[in-house]
């Protein structure tokens, strides 16, 4: 096997794992909302919840149906041996991870609107590139982004007159809208920026962020702690149907912006939110930083 | 009489009447037993926008708003296997529903989230409710499925085929709009509407930045 076969070989299978297990950081969260919760209704929907995770990792299968569009943020070194074939290589492993998971065919052809039965098609999976000069190393975040969770996506330009005032209403709207069809309890990603493309994407990055991580600036994470308690306070609990706690968390991300404007954008995970992380070396060794216990 | 009390559990099974629902009300936790079939967007699309017969019965039957994971076994005798099946946004089906229901006679609609009028409307008129089973939890509710009866409209891939299914004790299932019409999200989103204007009016306090 050569190296291009072991990586898409590798990553197939941690794809395949994060469908079935989910990171760490979300387990030890969830097991702590559970156990704030006190309604007999929030208690129902827990227990189904983590029963849920033990049946998919017993009887092997993905713990949700939509295993969604698989996206790849990837801040690869210029010395990596294999920058030139990774993008392939993404495709052919969510090809691999498909039929071998089983997950969902989830890539419709947009205009000529067929779902390509292969779970790719053009454009997809998602891949975003961070260049990083002088390393040889790869790092990888991977994201089943599941269609429910991606239906409350939404970004906009305030008028710099609308504030950080604007940005609250505008992230509270959306939870009490489209929030509660998300499946909450939901982790919040927040894109402050310039223009709606520079903020979305950061909205999605932000989801990267592990729970309990702070945007380093001080303001930044005054106001993930301001937005997460406040759309806790709304009451929409799990499922949205009512509890204490409707957010895993909420992580800002964020850039300069032009004096004119205010971009900014939402983007949610799902309680079931599959995120990877993984690094490889020039070598193909690896560490997975979001999943204990995993060998590939 | 198409409810059943099991070890304190409320099944209800298919055939279901109108009668069988009338006691049932929003909040309350149910299970199904009996026919349940997938159905979603075209589907949907199908029957009200096209005129066109549904290749399954679901008179008196159950649907759920779903796509789910499906293995062949033996698809040329339609045979297959049931691995993760979880709700999807029954919202996007809101647009339909009313129709829908008067056209097929369907009991009782599973999904995720709320609906709005029409489909509240459809199940006070016609004797119908919709239930959410808690979303994400797609082997717990493929477990209950024991069969894949029968498989139709399947040009429309896995996801929005018509996978007729025989269930035991699907569920939990939470009423979120019973067969008088009232809807638990709609009066929940009342309740989070005045608590969110009070919590951005709060934050909006604390987050003057620009001076």
């Amino acid at each position: 096997m050569n190296q291009v076969e072991k990586m898409t070989d590798m990553i197939a299978k941690f794809v395949g794992h994060t469908a079935k297990k989910l990171p760490d950081d979300v387990i030890a969260k969830l097991s702590e909302l559970r156990e704030k919760e006190d309604s007999p209704m929030a208690k129902v929907i827990y227990d189904t919840m983590f029963r849920n995770q033990e049946l998919a990792v017993k009887l092997n299968r993905p713990s949700c149906q939509d295993t969604g569009v698989l996206q790849f943020w990837v801040k690869c070194g210029t010395k990596f041996p294999l920058i030139d074939d990774l993008e392939a290589l993404l495709k052919e492993a969510v090809i691999k991870a498909t039929f071998e998971t089983p997950l969902r065919h989830n890539s419709v052809e947009t205009f000529d609107e067929y779902n390509t039965g292969k779970n790719v098609g053009k454009g997809t999976p998602t891949v975003w590139w961070d260049i990083v000069p002088h390393s040889d190393k790869c790092e990888i975040y991977t994201y089943m982004a599941g269609g429910g969770c991606t239906l409350p996506g939404h970004a906009m330009v305030l008028m710099p007159g609308e504030g950080y005032e604007g940005v609250t209403k505008f992230v509270l709207d959306r939870m009490t809208t489209y929030g509660l069809n998300a499946c909450p309890p939901l982790l919040v990603g927040v894109g402050v920026a310039t223009s709606v493309e520079t903020a979305a994407l950061l909205s999605k990055k932000a989801l990267m962020r592990p729970i309990g991580s702070h945007n380093p600036n001080e303001r930044a994470a005054k106001m993930e702690k301001l937005l997460e308690d406040g759309i806790n306070a709304i009451g929409i609990g799990p499922q949205g149907m009512g509890g204490k706690y409707a957010v895993m968390g909420v992580n800002i991300e964020n850039t300069a912006r032009h004096p004119s404007a205010i971009g900014v954008a939402v983007n949610v995970g799902c309680w079931s939110h599959r995120r990877g992380h993984i690094i490889f070396d020039k070598d193909l060794n690896y560490e997975i930083l979001s999943h204990s216990g995993v060998t590939l | 009489m198409s409810v059943e009390i099991r070890d304190g559990k409320k099944i209800l099974v298919t055939p279901i009447s109108a009668e069988d629902l009338k006691d049932i009300k929003i909040g309350d936790i149910v299970y199904l037993s009996g026919s349940l079939t997938t159905c979603r967007d075209v589907a949907h699309r199908r029957v009200v926008e096209e005129g066109r017969e549904i290749p399954v019965d679901v008179r008196n039957n159950a649907i759920l708003h779903a796509g789910p994971i499906i293995r062949p076994i033996d698809p040329d005798n339609g045979k297959f296997e049931m691995v993760s099946v979880g709700p999807t946004t029954s919202m996007r089906m809101e647009k339909f529903e009313y129709d829908f229901v008067k056209i097929t006679g369907v009991r009782v609609i599973v999904g995720k989230g709320g609906m709005k009028e029409n489909t509240s409307n459809a199940c006070k008129d016609f004797g119908c409710i919709h239930c959410v089973i808690p979303a994400g939890n797609a082997v717990v509710a493929a477990v209950c499925v024991e069969e894949i009866v029968k498989a139709e409209w399947r040009d429309l891939g896995m996801p929005e085929t018509l996978w007729n299914c025989r269930v035991k004790e699907f569920g939990p299932l939470i009423v979120s709009i019973d067969a008088q019409g009232r809807n638990y999200f709609e009066e929940k989103k009342v309740e989070y509407n005045k608590k969110k204007d009070e919590q951005v009016a709060e934050i909006s306090k604390q987050v003057g930045f620009i001076k």
